[in-house]
């Protein structure tokens, strides 16, 4: 059934990985995500739904733990922090290559380097600019609150096998560590073996059954004529994603002469600076890409003839601001504002900084 | 008696292996692999186990298994294997789960993946193709590359002051206690090839009888790497890799022996 409870952002990504029906979780240990294979190790979802959890011996073992499952048509996800997912990325390009379904969360810290445990976003450009190597991308969801923690789940299945391909969560350590209520939605049946043949037993590969060829799962193609297929092949995916699945949400853009543009836990702190600069009479709207890849880029230009100024609010040195520059086609002035290295910015900070850019450059 | 008149179905003593496609091998002649392949194949064919089993290839010289093997495979990063068959026989646990690997792939890129699996005693087989050098980048030196054995990247010898001693990954493994059937075997002989199916067929049953991790290799020759004919491959292979990496069982029902 339903429930109503008050739960860790990292906790209830693990609670609707048990009700989506997932059949595996793959992970390894690192701050500040490790919520997540706690409270599945102690749920014992193998008791509930018969739900494999393993602690790989690391994080690349455990991403291609990963892979082994979704090669079998299994619904599969595993977790980590920002240098965990540093070596998840050979793995990552692999899933996208062999065109697999599977869900990577990603409760991102400071970085580069060992870095710091606290909330960052520093790692946009490695999750929508391709961090692995090769021709791919990611089908990036980037949650704002606890309930988006749980909602996404279900919503980065859903595209993973709609496309057979990898998606990221990308959250960070505010979003990961912050309690919040949140409603679980009841528990969804795992599919049985019979019904996973039915659906996926074209490509999963789960013994070759009499009548059928047999399945292969590879990202090899040594001939560049077929591989060069095989990346068009990607790019139509990605370009079919952009059409059905980008997602953002805009709160007070309507009479909005600036804009900020600010994703996850800065976009949370971000909703705020726009309360108050409408109390001082500062028309400012938010636009908050929902989907990093495919990017809001529509939206963004739709916007420009009304904007003066855009403000890119992130929790790094200034990464999503080339994004936002590229989207408006550099037909309105695009600023950064972010704190970064785990320091994490206050609404005031924000009003400042959009302050500082209306008095002395955008009018 | 002319020929035709012998060349019929009930004079038949050797057929194609039925689980093996009819592509051509990419592997040299002379080349170890083949025969390597077929026993495979030959086991879990007469085990009637084809639509239970998923086979994981590697990255080497064996990365196209799939092209030859008539069953379902899946095809791991360099050395992740093992974590892969974790993966298929943890949330598969009906299903007969191996890897085929070589030497690069399964004890160097892949030691950590490869021990922690048998550590595990994850319910896989695990073949091992040991031929001392990396065959499909070039013949470059390998993890179980013999003392002073020349390759492209120890073109003086294997120097073990500086390049460390040639890996026994299989003596290691055995000493896990997650292992439960430890075998090395060759197959450039018929004698030998009957030896290793047997080992093969022992480390499938294992598998159906879920005792946990069944651990094959087979050392083998490159003579391509080695820059020998396939005969002198095979007479190097036996006077210098079989007295360091010598054959047979080595832990069987989960007892060293």
């Amino acid at each position: 059934m339903s429930e109503l409870k008050l739960m860790k952002g990292n906790e209830a990504l693990a609670e609707a990985l048990i009700r989506v029906g997932a059949d595996a979780y793959f992970g390894y240990p690192i701050t500040p995500q490790s919520e997540v294979i706690e409270y599945l190790m102690t749920e014992r979802p193998e008791l509930r739904t018969g739900m494999v959890v393993l602690q790989a011996e690391s994080e690349i073992a455990a991403i291609n733990m990963v892979y082994g499952a979704a090669s079998t048509g299994k619904k599969v996800l595993t977790s980590s922090s920002s240098p965990g997912i540093s070596l998840k990325l050979e793995g990552i390009s692999y899933l996208a290559g062999a065109e697999l379904p599977a869900v990577i969360v990603n409760v991102v810290r400071g970085g580069p380097g060992l870095g710091t445990i606290q909330p960052s976003q520093a790692d946009y450009f490695q999750s929508v600019k391709g961090g692995g190597h090769g021709d791919y991308k990611l089908y990036v969801l980037a949650p704002a609150s606890v309930q988006e923690m749980a909602d996404f789940v279900e919503d980065a299945f859903d595209i993973a096998f709609k496309y057979r391909a990898p998606v990221l969560i990308l959250s960070d350590g505010v979003i990961g560590q912050m309690m919040e209520k949140v409603y679980l939605k009841e528990q969804v049946p795992r599919l049985t073996n019979e019904e996973l043949i039915e659906k996926y037993g074209s490509w999963a590969v789960t013994g070759k059954t009499k009548g059928r060829e047999r399945n292969i799962i590879t990202s090899l193609d040594l001939q560049s004529e077929k591989m060069e297929a095989r990346v068009r092949h990607l790019m139509k995916k990605y370009e079919q994603m952009e059409q059905e699945d980008m997602r953002y949400e805009k709160i007070q853009c309507d009479d909005a002469e600036y804009l900020i543009v600010a994703y996850g836990s800065s976009a949370r702190i971000s909703q705020k600076t726009v309360e108050l600069a409408r109390k001082k009479g500062i028309k400012v709207g938010l636009l908050r890409p929902i989907t990093l890849f495919p990017y809001p880029k529509k939206p963004l230009m739709d916007l420009t003839p009304q904007l003066k100024g855009i403000l890119s609010v992130e929790l790094n040195a200034g990464q999503m601001i080339e994004d936002v520059q590229l989207s408006v086609e550099f037909k309105v002035p695009v600023a950064h504002f972010g704190r970064t290295g785990g320091v994490i910015h206050t609404p005031e900070e924000i009003l400042e900084a959009l302050q500082q850019k209306i008095n002395n450059t955008w009018n | 008696m002319e020929l035709i008149d012998i060349i019929r179905p009930e004079n038949q003593v050797f057929c194609k292996t039925k689980l093996m496609t009819d592509i051509p091998l990419s592997y040299c002649p002379g080349c170890g692999h083949g025969t390597a392949h077929n026993i495979v194949m030959e086991v879990i064919d007469e085990m009637g186990i084809v639509e239970d089993t998923i086979g994981v290839a590697p990255v080497g010289c064996s990365v196209l298994a799939y092209d030859f093997m008539n069953i379902d495979i899946t095809q791991a990063a360099h050395g992740r294997a093992p974590a892969v068959a974790t993966a298929i026989s943890r949330i598969w646990p009906e299903k007969y789960v191996f890897t085929y690997q070589g030497d690069g792939d399964l004890a160097a890129i892949g030691t950590g993946e490869t021990i922690h699996a048998c550590n595990r005693g994850e319910n896989i087989v695990i073949v091992f193709v040991n031929n001392g050098i990396y065959g499909m980048t070039g013949g470059q030196m390998a993890p179980t590359t013999l003392p002073n054995m020349p390759s492209s990247t120890s073109p003086y010898g294997r120097d073990t002051t500086t390049m460390g001693f040639p890996l026994k990954m299989t003596e290691l493994v055995a000493n896990l206690p997650g292992v439960y059937f430890v075998s090395r075997q060759s197959v450039h002989t018929h004698k030998h090839a009957r030896k290793a199916k047997k080992a093969i067929e022992k480390a499938f049953e294992n598998t159906r009888l879920k005792k946990g991790l069944s651990f094959v290799e087979i050392v083998s020759n490159c003579n391509s790497g080695w820059k020998m004919t396939p005969i002198e491959s095979n007479i190097w292979m036996e006077e210098n890799m079989f007295p360091y990496f010598p054959l047979g069982d080595i832990k069987v029902d989960g007892i060293l022996k």
